[in-house]
Formats: structure tokens, C-alpha cells, sequence
């Protein structure tokens, strides 16, 4: 949440992420742009979870011995950190999962697992609606397809537009009182589109509808903040904000983690336990059952700290930059159709494309070639890319380290694709 | 380009993946099976006839996918048509043997024919499935014809 204390000179940036010296073949430099999918590392990332591993390393939250302790210390840290940068008004709302897949699915259970005890507004029945969009990477939509199979609730989503963007039209349909929860993504994997959460979030308070937003793609390149957005649940990765794998965040207002029932269950969640029944910790230790992710959490901390001093504005601006750059230089390319809105402040650095008769997979092989590291394929958004009538896209991410020259090579890279299969 | 590049998308690939050979689905078949490579979302729906002593009658399919699953699919039809599935056992199994082979095992010409073609995405490990998902149909279609015919 802090300005960013060091100006954002990209060539600095890069010389803080030790991968990107790589060198794919000997005449091969690797220009990495799949942040989308997993960002890669800084240094100081790499250097915080070294510290942690060869000086505080221990189990957390047990053992009455000194390095129990330290090792506490340094989790507990993380999770202040991580509030601090989410915005969260206390550390107690961050709960640690794997990935924002386990915080998605960590809500849907617990929406739906039938206690009881859990309060109506909190517990999907049968009767009740889920909203989500056709723009839904799959980590935001099976945990609600299976969460409506398992109680007889019906799902139910925003359809995307021509335009790329969600089609709102019929809104006032589909957002009733029936609708117990509205789950959708802060920005498109594939698209780059980034959807008006406040527009979304006063339409379901309207309604009285929880609204669950997965932020994997959206907090690791804009200014975020929990309490300005308005949502109940916020769902992200570790891994794609610089920080490690293994490790992802599940925000929730506190009085909301208080009322659900547990996903995960066992060691460290508990409060009492006897042979017959055990009773629950507080949040967040409800939700954090068996040893968690300590190194990586240490890791996620020192990510928010990076970018917190590079400044999420900056990030942001840098990265608009690149889009816009990249959006005329694709549509001067001809066959190639960008699958995303125009450049805007509602769209960021996700940049999907069609070559016109080429499937992604044999467009990917190309920019490989000249060392433009890519995703293709359907992005784990399937029921987008069949909206639309695709198989797949090739995609490029933009991330912190990204110059304009390695943008600029994806464009050539992209021109020279086109001609080594018309060639052929 | 590079020499990999050059390796992966030969003429021949190119060829098949223009002009595939035996594409579209036709009557008669024993069994219709489909499959879809998740990561990449690419399908084979496929249509095997065989006469009773499992001569391959006829193999149709409809295809999407990059050019090396389309291509060998196109190569893999061609091959079987015409011969018989005991016949063909032995150039399956060099083929997969092959392709799986990281690019250490040089592919016998005599017995795969145009498959030859497709060697090169060997060296590729995310390329391997595009290349073998028709086998795996082909196969799937097999095992599900002989189980019909208990």
C-alpha cells in the first residue's frame, strides 16, 4: 500500500530476476512472456525464503523451543504483510491455502457442506442460484458447478459480449433474490478484461448475494484493495505476484470466516479434541488444517514487498504501456486477430491472438523458436474460447520486467509466424 | 528458422496437414470413439470398420487440432487402411516406441512410412501427445470392437 520508494527503471528491475540471464539455445535469448501463468522471481523473493530456510526454519505454531518461535514469528510476519498489501483491515482475515484454486474451492465447500450451524445466507441449498461468467477460468467455475450439483442449487452465469467485455444486459435476470452468491474473476486470464466490480458488487448487495472475487490475475498488476473493491471473498496466487508456488490467499471479511464451516480438517485447525468430536480454532487456523506453506509464505511477504516498492501504480502504468503497445502492433499484422478488448484502462497485459488458420499450439512452436516464451491453448477458460468459436489462443503476459523491445520482438515474432506457414 | 523448426514442419507434415488423407467421418463403422487432448483441447472423433478377421475395412475421422495431430492423423490412416490390425501392431508400437524416445531412437522407414515425417517433434516433449493422441483413438477403437465382439 506504501508509494513507491525506488523510480521504475526497467532495465534495474531485470537485473533483479536472475532467470532472465537464461539463454535458451547459445544465439537464443529467452524473453519470458507468461506471467499470466507463473511470474518468475526477484532475488530478494528468492533471497527471503534462503534466509528463512537457513536461519528460522521450523514447524509453526508448536513446540515450546526457540526456533518454534522464530519460526512463528516470520509466518505470522507474512501474514501482516500480506494484509497490509491486500488492504485488509486485520491480519486474522488472511487465511494461507495452496493456490487460489484450494481458496475458491475452500469457499464453495464451506458455502455448501450442509451444517446446519453455518447461517442461510451462508449455506447453498437447493433453490438457491450461483452467478458466475462464460469468462471464468476454470478454478472460478468447477468448485460452483460441483457446489450446485452437490445441493441441488442451479447455476447460472453472465454471457460475454462480442466486445469482449461481460454482457450486463440482462443482469437484472440473472442477479435476484434467489442468488446466493456471485463468483466471478477481477480480470480475464485470456482476455485481459477487467470487469466493473462496482457496478457488480452494489448490484448483489442489492440482492443480498455474497460476492467471491478471484483475483489471481488482477493483484499482481494494479493498485488492490479489499476494502475499496467491497467483496466478501477475495481468492490469489502466490505464484503469479512474483512470489513462490505452493502457497495462495484466501481473504474474507472476518465475521464471514467466523460463520463457515471448515474446508480441510486435522491438525492445527482445532480447538478440542475428543474420540467422539472436536470443536474449531477461530479463523484464520480454522482453515489452515496440517503443517502450511512457511517458507512460501516468507516468500509472498518479500513479493509484496517488491512490488509495494516498485509501486503498484507504476506497475500498472508500465504494463498499460506495453498493452497499447502491443494491441497496434498485433493489428497491423494481417491474419492475426487480437481476443480481448481494445486498449484501455479497463484491459491490462494479458494479450490474446488468433493466427487465422493456424491452431496456437503450431504458432507457439514458431515463437519458441526465436525464444518468445508464450501460452497457447485454451488457458483454462474452455467455455470462453468456445464462445467465440476458437480451439485455443496464444497468449502473452506482461509482467514488471517486460520491455518494449521484448514487445516489440513479439510482434516480429508474430509477422514472421504468419510468413513461415504461408511459405510452407 | 531454426533447424528444429525446419524438422518439425516438414514437407510432408505440411502435406497431410493441408490435404488430409481418408478426413470426414463415413459409414459403415464397428465403433466411433473420441478424443481430447485436455491441455490443449484438441479432438479426435474416430470411426474404425474392420472386416471379421480384423482386416482394417476403413478408418475415418474428423480432426482438429495443430498440424502435427492433423497430420498424423492423415498418416496413420493411410497407413492402416488396407492391412490387417495384427499386421500393423508391429509399426504402433515402433511408432509410440519412437516418439517417445526424447529423439535418441532413429524410425524405421520400412515400417512407418510418412510417419517418418513426424519424428521430429520427438525432440519435443509437449509435441509428443499431438502426435500419438490418433494412435491412442486408434487403439481405443480396437479395444472397444473386440469387446463388443466379446
Amino acid at each position: 500500500m506504501s508509494a513507491s520508494s525506488r523510480e521504475f527503471d526497467v532495465e534495474a528491475i531485470r537485473s533483479d530476476f536472475p532467470i532472465l540471464q537464461r539463454m535458451l539455445d547459445p544465439d537464443t535469448t529467452m524473453i519470458y512472456l507468461d506471467g499470466g501463468a507463473t511470474s518468475q522471481r526477484p532475488r530478494q523473493v528468492i533471497d527471503a525464503e534462503v534466509a528463512f530456510l537457513t536461519q528460522d526454519n521450523a514447524a509453526v505454531k508448536r513446540g515450546a523451543h526457540r526456533m518454534a518461535s522464530a519460526a512463528t514469528d516470520a509466518y505470522e510476519g507474512a501474514r501482516e504483510r500480506i494484509a497490509d498489501f491486500l488492504g485488509a483491515p486485520s491480519p486474522d482475515e488472511i487465511v494461507f491455502t495452496k493456490n487460489a484454486t484450494e481458496a475458491l474451492n475452500l469457499v464453495a465447500h464451506s458455502f455448501g457442506n450442509g451444517d446446519s450451524s453455518t447461517p442461510a445466507r451462508l449455506r447453498v441449498t437447493e433453490g438457491d442460484e450461483i452467478l458466475v461468467t462464460e469468462m471464468e477460468h476454470h478454478a472460478n467455475l468447477i468448485p460452483w458447478q460441483e457446489l450446485a450439483r452437490r445441493t441441488g442449487a442451479r447455476l447460472r452465469w453472465v454471457p460475454l459480449s462480442e466486445d469482449f467485455t461481460l454482457d450486463l444486459t440482462d443482469l437484472g435476470s440473472l442477479l435476484t433474490e434467489r442468488t446466493k452468491v456471485l463468483a466471478l474473476t477481477h480480470q480475464s486470464n485470456v482476455l485481459g478484461t477487467v470487469n466493473p466490480i462496482a457496478q457488480l458488487v452494489e448490484a448483489a448487495r442489492a440482492v443480498g448475494a455474497l460476492v467471491v472475487l478471484d483475483a489471481a490475475q488482477s493483484a499482481p498488476h494494479m493498485p488492490f484493495d479489499v476494502a475499496e473493491l467491497g467483496v466478501d471473498f477475495v481468492a490469489l496466487s502466490g505464484h503469479k505476484m512474483l512470489g513462490p508456488t505452493g502457497i495462495g490467499v484466501l481473504w474474507g471479511r472476518y465475521e464471514l470466516l467466523e460463520a463457515i464451516p471448515p474446508f480441510l480438517t486435522g491438525g492445527s485447525m482445532i480447538e478440542t479434541v475428543t474420540m467422539e468430536r472436536a470443536t474449531f480454532a477461530e479463523p484464520p487456523a480454522r482453515f489452515e488444517a496440517g503443517t502450511p506453506p512457511i517458507s512460501q509464505a516468507v516468500g509472498l511477504a518479500a513479493a509484496c514487498d517488491y512490488l509495494d516498492t516498485l509501486g503498484m501504480e507504476q506497475v500498472a502504468a508500465h504494463e498499460q504501456a506495453l498493452t497499447l503497445r502491443a494491441l497496434e502492433g498485433l493489428a497491423g499484422i494481417e491474419d492475426v486477430r487480437v481476443i480481448g478488448p481494445a486498449a484501455s484502462p479497463e484491459r491490462t497485459g494479458a494479450v490474446a491472438f488468433d493466427v487465422a488458420g493456424r491452431h496456437p499450439h503450431d504458432v507457439g512452436q514458431v515463437l519458441d523458436s526465436l525464444g518468445l516464451q508464450v501460452r497457447v491453448g485454451h488457458h483454462c477458460a474452455w467455455p470462453l474460447h468456445r464462445k467465440y468459436g476458437l480451439h485455443g489462443t496464444t497468449r502473452a503476459s506482461f509482467s514488471v520486467h517486460t520491455t518494449a523491445a521484448e514487445v516489440d520482438a513479439l510482434i516480429a515474432g508474430v509477422a514472421h509466424t504468419v510468413d513461415f506457414f504461408r511459405s510452407l | 528458422m531454426s533447424s528444429q523448426l525446419s524438422a518439425l514442419y516438414t514437407e510432408l507434415v505440411i502435406e497431410h496437414d493441408k490435404r488430409p488423407q481418408h478426413a470426414g467421418l463415413r459409414d459403415p463403422f464397428d465403433t466411433e470413439v473420441h478424443h481430447v487432448n485436455p491441455t490443449c483441447g484438441d479432438e479426435i472423433t474416430l470411426r474404425l470398420h474392420l472386416t471379421d478377421d480384423e482386416q482394417i475395412e476403413d478408418l475415418s475421422y474428423d480432426a482438429i487440432g495443430c498440424a502435427m495431430s492433423r497430420a498424423s492423423a492423415s498418416i496413420m490412416a493411410d497407413l492402416l487402411i488396407g492391412h490387417s490390425v495384427e499386421e500393423m501392431d508391429p509399426v504402433r508400437a515402433h511408432f509410440e516406441e519412437v516418439m517417445r524416445s526424447r529423439g535418441r531412437l532413429e524410425g524405421d522407414e520400412d515400417l512407418i512410412g510418412d510417419g517418418i515425417a513426424l519424428l521430429g517433434a520427438a525432440k519435443f516433449p509437449g509435441r509428443v501427445k499431438c502426435v500419438l493422441m490418433p494412435w491412442k483413438a486408434y487403439q481405443a477403437a480396437l479395444v472397444e470392437i473386440r469387446a463388443l465382439e466379446g
